[in-house]
């Protein structure tokens, strides 16, 4: 058994919100960087070159990369051996994302209702997703989420005769529609299988996947390959203003699901991925 | 084709624009998004008059993050267009100028582009930071208690922007994308 105070979540979240939002994951700078050698539009090129330009300015003026901010999303993995003191866990991580959000400069974007839509000014609460696993250590993975891209995702409950070519159609129909609203190059995560929320939330948790990293099966591999070429082939490009660069990476998770289902969760997550991983 | 503008735009200068150039813009820009629009929708309804003379204006889909000290805005990158389709052709019909933002337009507002020689640009998305640097001022005019969502009147220097729609029906989302599609 370990102890662990809920004031060091609160830290490390309110940490976790400023940093996403000021400087790019390694992975996802260094797939925005292969994207600017290979794009073969001009003007996808020029774009390319123009976000770059965007992170240096983001990282070292200490501005969002982003005006929109997200809403925050965060995966708490726990071990089953550790015990929690100093309050309520999901008030320490709505207090982590308060103070991250309003003493780290960052948009308020989330409204109390979403009828009455006042705003909460502070960004929470935030969307908390949490897990118990093995050990007496604690996994958290904060993930803004902006709504341009979040606004052309989609669930598809496929028929099983559709199989692995409905999934396909699914994944490129959705990526053709989200086009230049989703702010690309784009990251797209797929949750194939599950229920109706489990393939959502694999789709999410896909986009916190190291970028460009495949799936250890064999055939979610080969999917997501042939799935960021067709991709590509579609010619939406940086900005949806044409090119060759339309996403940056494919992650699909896969769960057992019932005989009558085949369910489809697409997320889509502009060229700002953020994810931050720390571990205490 | 590169062009230099000065806003607000008479439609004479909105006629010389076409999809694709590359456009940079100095002078005033407003801003609005979904809260502000819904509300000058419905001030437009009661039959009273707008918080701004929108002749000629150009409209900045945008809503900044909060600014650090000693500047004039935070990331202030384009939102999605499409959310204030709904609004958009009446306020063209009344006067304005153009619209500034990121992806797809409705039929109905690329009709009310061409109907009022206006045009629609697209600034890039998710370059928020970038383009923070090319406003020089900014100050609320309308709309205070939106905080983000208020109407605010930015001055501007060689903004970056790409021609989409123009008044003669042109569009480059649809025309670049045909370019690379394989």
């Amino acid at each position: 058994m370990r102890t662990i105070n809920v004031e060091e979540i609160t830290r490390n979240v309110k940490e976790m919100c400023i940093e996403a939002n000021h400087f790019l994951s390694p992975d996802m700078d260094k797939a925005m960087k292969d994207a600017e050698k290979s794009e073969e539009a001009p003007l996808g090129r020029q774009i390319l070159g123009q976000l770059q330009e965007n992170l240096r300015i983001a990282a070292e003026d200490m501005i969002p990369i982003c005006q929109d901010t997200g809403m925050a999303v965060v995966f708490l993995e726990i071990g089953q051996d550790v015990h929690l003191e100093g309050g309520l866990l999901e008030d320490a991580v709505n207090e982590g994302v308060r103070q991250g959000y309003v003493e780290g400069f960052l948009r308020k974007s989330v409204v109390s209702d979403p009828i009455i839509r006042d705003n909460t000014n502070d960004n929470t609460p935030a969307v908390l997703h949490t897990k118990i696993v093995a050990g007496n250590c604690m996994r958290i993975k904060v993930a803004p989420k902006g709504f341009g891209s979040e606004n052309m995702s989609r669930v598809f409950m496929l028929k099983p005769a559709q199989g692995i070519e409905g999934v396909k159609e699914a994944v490129l129909k959705a990526v053709a529609d989200a086009g230049p609203n989703a702010c690309p190059p784009m990251v797209v995560g797929v949750g194939i299988g599950g229920t109706f929320e489990k393939c959502a939330l694999m789709a999410k948790e896909a986009l916190t996947r190291e970028t460009g990293c495949h799936s250890e099966i064999p055939y979610v591999k080969e999917l997501e390959e042939e799935l960021l070429k067709k991709i590509n082939n579609l010619g939406i490009g940086p900005g949806g203003l044409g090119g060759t660069t339309t996403a940056l990476a494919v992650h699909v998770n896969t769960y057992p699901t019932h005989i009558a289902g085949l369910p489809v969760g697409i997320n889509i997550c502009c060229h700002v991925n953020r994810h931050v991983i720390r571990e205490i | 084709m590169e062009k230099y503008i000065t806003a607000p735009i008479t439609k004479e200068v909105a006629r010389t624009l076409h999809a694709g150039d590359y456009v940079y813009i100095t002078g005033t820009l407003y801003t609005a998004r979904d809260a502000a629009h819904k509300r000058m929708y419905e001030i437009l309804q009661r039959g009273e008059s707008l918080p701004i003379n929108i002749k000629e204006q150009l409209i900045y889909y945008m809503g900044p993050s909060p600014a650090r000290e000693g500047r004039p805005i935070g990331s202030a990158g384009p939102t999605t267009a499409s959310r204030m389709d709904k609004y958009a052709p009446q306020l063209l019909d009344l006067g304005l100028g153009g619209m500034i933002g990121k992806g797809k337009r409705s039929r109905e507002v690329l009709d009310a582009v061409m109907r009022n020689d206006a045009v629609y640009l697209a600034a890039v998305g998710g370059a928020g930071a970038l383009l923070s640097k090319c406003i020089t001022d900014s100050e609320i005019v309308a709309y205070d208690d939106l905080g983000t969502e208020a109407i605010r009147k930015l001055t501007v220097k060689n903004f970056p922007v790409i021609v989409v729609a123009d008044c003669e029906g042109n569009n480059l989302y649809e025309t670049a994308i045909k370019e690379y599609a394989r």
